[in-house]
C-alpha cells in the first residue's frame, strides 16, 4: 500500500526535508570548494590596489612569462590538433591490427603524473639521457628551453583532441565518406567537405580543452624548463616564483590571468556542448576500442 | 559485400605513429631504461627507503581520503543536478568542471591562502584546533579539489537514464526511499561510481601542482611521492629520481588497467539499449 495520499507518488529523494538538506549540503560545498578559490584569487590579486595589479601584469618578467606561455600554446596546440585528427581518422575510418593498443597508448598521458612525464623527458634529452651528450656536442638546446617546454606540453595533452573525435567519428560511421569517394572525391576533399563539417564542434571542443591545459601545465613543464626567470618561466611557473618570493599580490595578479582563461574555457565549453560537442559518452573511447576493431 | 576502403590510412597512421613514438613512448621507455639500468639491489634500496616509503604512505592515504570525500560529494552533486530543479542549476553544472580548467598552480596558491591560519577558512578552523595548510589535511583538500569532476561526470549520465519505472515498482511494493536507493538505484550506479572512483584516485596519486603549495613538504610527514621524485632531481640524484618515478609509472599502469576494467563494466550497464 502506498503511503502517499495523493495520486502520483514522488520519486525517491523528493521528500521536501531530504531535498532541502541535500541541496544545502551540496551548494555549501560548491561555494566552499569551487567558488571560494575563484573569489580568493580576485580578492588577493587586487589586495594592494588596482595600480599594483596593473604594475604586476606589466612587469617585464610577467610579460615574458605570458609571451612564453602563448608561444608554447601556438606551437603545441596546432601540432596536437593535427595529430588528434590524423589519429581519429586512422582509428575510426580504417581497419588495421593493433588499433586497440594504439588507442590505449594515445590515452596513456592521461594516467601518467605530470612529474613522471617531466622526469621521463629529462632521460631523453638531458645530459644523463639517451640523446643528451649528442645534443650537447651538436649545441642543440632542448631542455631548459622552448623545445623542451613544448614537448612536455604535447605529452600531457596528447589525448585531448583525439579523445573528443574518436567516439564521435566512430558513432558517425563511414557511410558518408564511402559515398563521397565512390563519387570520385579525393581523400582530402572528402575530409574537408564531408567529415570536417560533422566534427567541427567536437574538434573545437578538444582544441579549447587542449589549449587550457597547455597554458596551465605546471608539473611537467616545471621539470623541463629549469625555471630561469625571464627566460624559461611560463606563466604557471612564474606564479610559483612570485608566490615563494612572498609577493602574494603579484602572484595572484598573474594567477588571475589564468583564472580568467579558465572561466573563458568553461563558457566556451558550455557553448560548444549546446552544439552537441562533448556529448558522446566518455567511457566509450576505451571500452569502445573493442567495438571499433569488431566493425 | 566488400567494404570500400577509404583513402588516407598511410598518411594518417604514419603521423599518428610518429607522434606517439616521439612524444609518448620514447620518454616513458627512456625512464624505464634508466630505472632498469640501476640493477635490482640499488633499485630496491631506493624505492624501499624509509623516506620513499613514508611518501607512498602519505600519498596513498591522502588519495584514499580525498576519493572517499569525492564519492559522497560527487554522488550528491550528480544527484542534485539530475533530479532537482533549482535556480542556478546550470551555473553549478558548469562550475563542476572548474577544477579541470583551473591550472593546478593557481588552485594550489588559492587553496593555501584559504586554508592558511590567517585565511578565510583556516582562521576559523584553527580556533577549533584544526590545522589544514601544511598538514596531510591540506594534501587531502588539494587532491579533493582537483578530482571533483570525475565522479560527478561518470555518474551523471547513468542517473539521467535511470528508468523511473524501477523506482515506482519499489514504491508500489511499499519500500522506503532508503531501501529503494540502496537496493535498486545504488546497484545500478555502482559501475559508474567505481569507474569515477578509480579515475579520481589515480588523479590524486599523480597530482603535483595543487599539492606542493599547501602540503608543507616535510619529509616523512607531508612529502608526496611526486615531490620526492622532483627533489631527487634537484639534488642531481638522477638514478633515485628515475627509480621513484618508475614506481609512480607502474602504479599508473595498474590504475589504468583497473580503470579500463571498471569503465568497460560501466559501459555494459549504460549501453544496454
Amino acid at each position: 500500500m502506498a503511503h502517499h495520499g495523493k495520486g502520483k507518488p514522488p520519486r525517491v529523494g523528493d521528500n521536501p526535508v531530504f531535498r532541502r538538506t541535500l541541496l544545502a549540503f551540496v551548494l555549501v560545498l560548491v561555494a566552499l570548494m569551487i567558488v571560494a578559490p575563484l573569489v580568493v584569487i580576485a580578492v588577493e590579486a587586487f589586495s594592494r590596489g588596482v595600480g599594483y595589479f596593473a604594475a604586476s601584469i606589466a612587469d617585464p618578467d610577467t610579460r615574458h612569462a605570458i609571451l612564453l606561455t602563448v608561444v608554447t600554446a601556438l606551437i603545441a596546440v596546432p601540432v596536437n590538433t593535427a595529430f588528434g585528427v590524423a589519429a581519429a581518422w586512422a582509428i575510426t575510418k580504417h581497419d588495421f591490427r593493433g588499433k586497440r593498443l594504439l588507442t590505449v597508448v594515445i590515452e596513456l598521458p592521461f594516467s601518467v603524473s605530470p612529474i613522471v612525464a617531466g622526469v621521463s623527458y629529462l632521460f631523453v634529452y638531458g645530459l644523463q639521457g639517451l640523446f643528451g651528450p649528442a645534443l650537447q656536442s651538436a649545441e642543440i638546446k632542448i631542455l631548459f628551453a622552448l623545445p623542451g617546454i613544448v614537448l612536455a606540453s604535447m605529452f600531457v595533452t596528447a589525448p585531448f583532441v583525439a579523445r573528443e573525435l574518436i567516439p564521435l567519428m566512430q558513432a558517425q560511421g563511414r557511410d558518408l565518406e564511402e559515398a563521397a569517394t565512390s563519387l570520385g572525391a579525393s581523400g582530402w576533399r572528402t575530409f574537408f567537405s564531408v567529415t570536417l563539417p560533422n566534427i567541427k564542434w567536437a574538434l573545437l571542443y578538444g582544441v579549447v580543452l587542449c589549449n587550457s591545459r597547455v597554458m596551465g601545465e605546471f608539473g611537467a613543464v616545471s621539470v623541463v624548463s629549469g625555471n630561469i626567470r625571464g627566460q624559461t618561466n611560463t606563466l604557471p611557473l612564474h606564479i610559483e616564483l612570485l608566490y615563494h618570493d612572498y609577493n602574494a599580490a603579484g602572484s595572484f595578479a598573474a594567477a588571475s590571468i589564468l583564472a580568467g582563461l579558465a572561466i573563458v574555457t568553461l563558457i566556451a565549453k558550455v557553448a560548444l556542448e549546446r552544439q552537441g560537442a562533448g556529448r558522446v559518452q566518455r567511457p566509450s573511447q576505451l571500452a569502445g576500442a573493442d567495438s571499433i576493431t569488431r566493425r | 559485400m566488400r567494404r570500400r576502403v577509404l583513402p588516407g590510412l598511410p598518411l594518417a597512421l604514419g603521423i599518428t605513429l610518429v607522434y606517439v613514438a616521439i612524444i609518448v613512448v620514447l620518454p616513458l621507455a627512456a625512464l624505464v631504461f634508466k630505472a632498469a639500468s640501476l640493477g635490482p639491489e640499488d633499485y630496491w634500496r631506493i624505492v624501499s627507503s624509509d623516506r620513499a616509503f613514508a611518501s607512498y604512505r602519505v600519498t596513498v592515504l591522502c588519495a584514499l581520503a580525498a576519493t572517499v570525500f569525492n564519492l559522497v560529494f560527487g554522488l550528491s552533486l550528480a544527484w542534485v543536478l539530475v533530479r532537482y530543479r533549482f535556480p542556478g542549476r546550470r551555473l553549478v553544472d558548469a562550475l563542476v568542471d572548474l577544477p579541470f580548467a583551473l591550472p593546478t598552480a593557481v588552485a594550489g596558491i588559492a587553496l593555501t591562502t584559504l586554508f592558511a591560519t590567517n585565511g578565510w577558512f583556516g582562521g576559523p578552523l584553527s580556533l577549533l584546533g584544526i590545522k589544514v595548510a601544511y598538514t596531510p589535511l591540506g594534501i587531502i583538500v588539494a587532491m579533493s579539489f582537483t578530482s571533483i569532476p570525475f565522479i560527478v561526470r561518470t555518474v551523471q549520465p547513468v542517473l539521467e537514464e535511470l528508468d523511473p519505472a524501477l523506482e515506482e515498482a519499489g514504491q508500489t511494493l511499499g519500500a522506503s526511499d532508503l531501501s529503494i536507493f540502496t537496493g535498486v538505484i545504488l546497484p545500478l550506479l555502482a559501475p559508474a561510481l567505481l569507474a569515477g572512483v578509480s579515475l579520481s584516485f589515480s588523479r590524486s596519486l599523480g597530482e603535483f601542482g595543487a599539492i606542493i603549495f599547501i602540503a608543507g613538504n616535510q619529509p616523512f610527514s607531508t612529502e608526496i611521492t611526486a615531490l620526492l621524485a622532483f627533489i631527487r632531481l634537484e639534488e642531481y640524484d638522477y638514478p633515485a629520481s628515475a627509480a621513484i618515478a618508475s614506481v609512480m609509472l607502474l602504479t599508473a599502469f595498474v590504475m589504468l588497467a583497473v580503470t579500463n576494467f571498471m569503465q568497460a563494466r560501466a559501459l555494459r550497464y549504460t549501453a544496454r539499449g
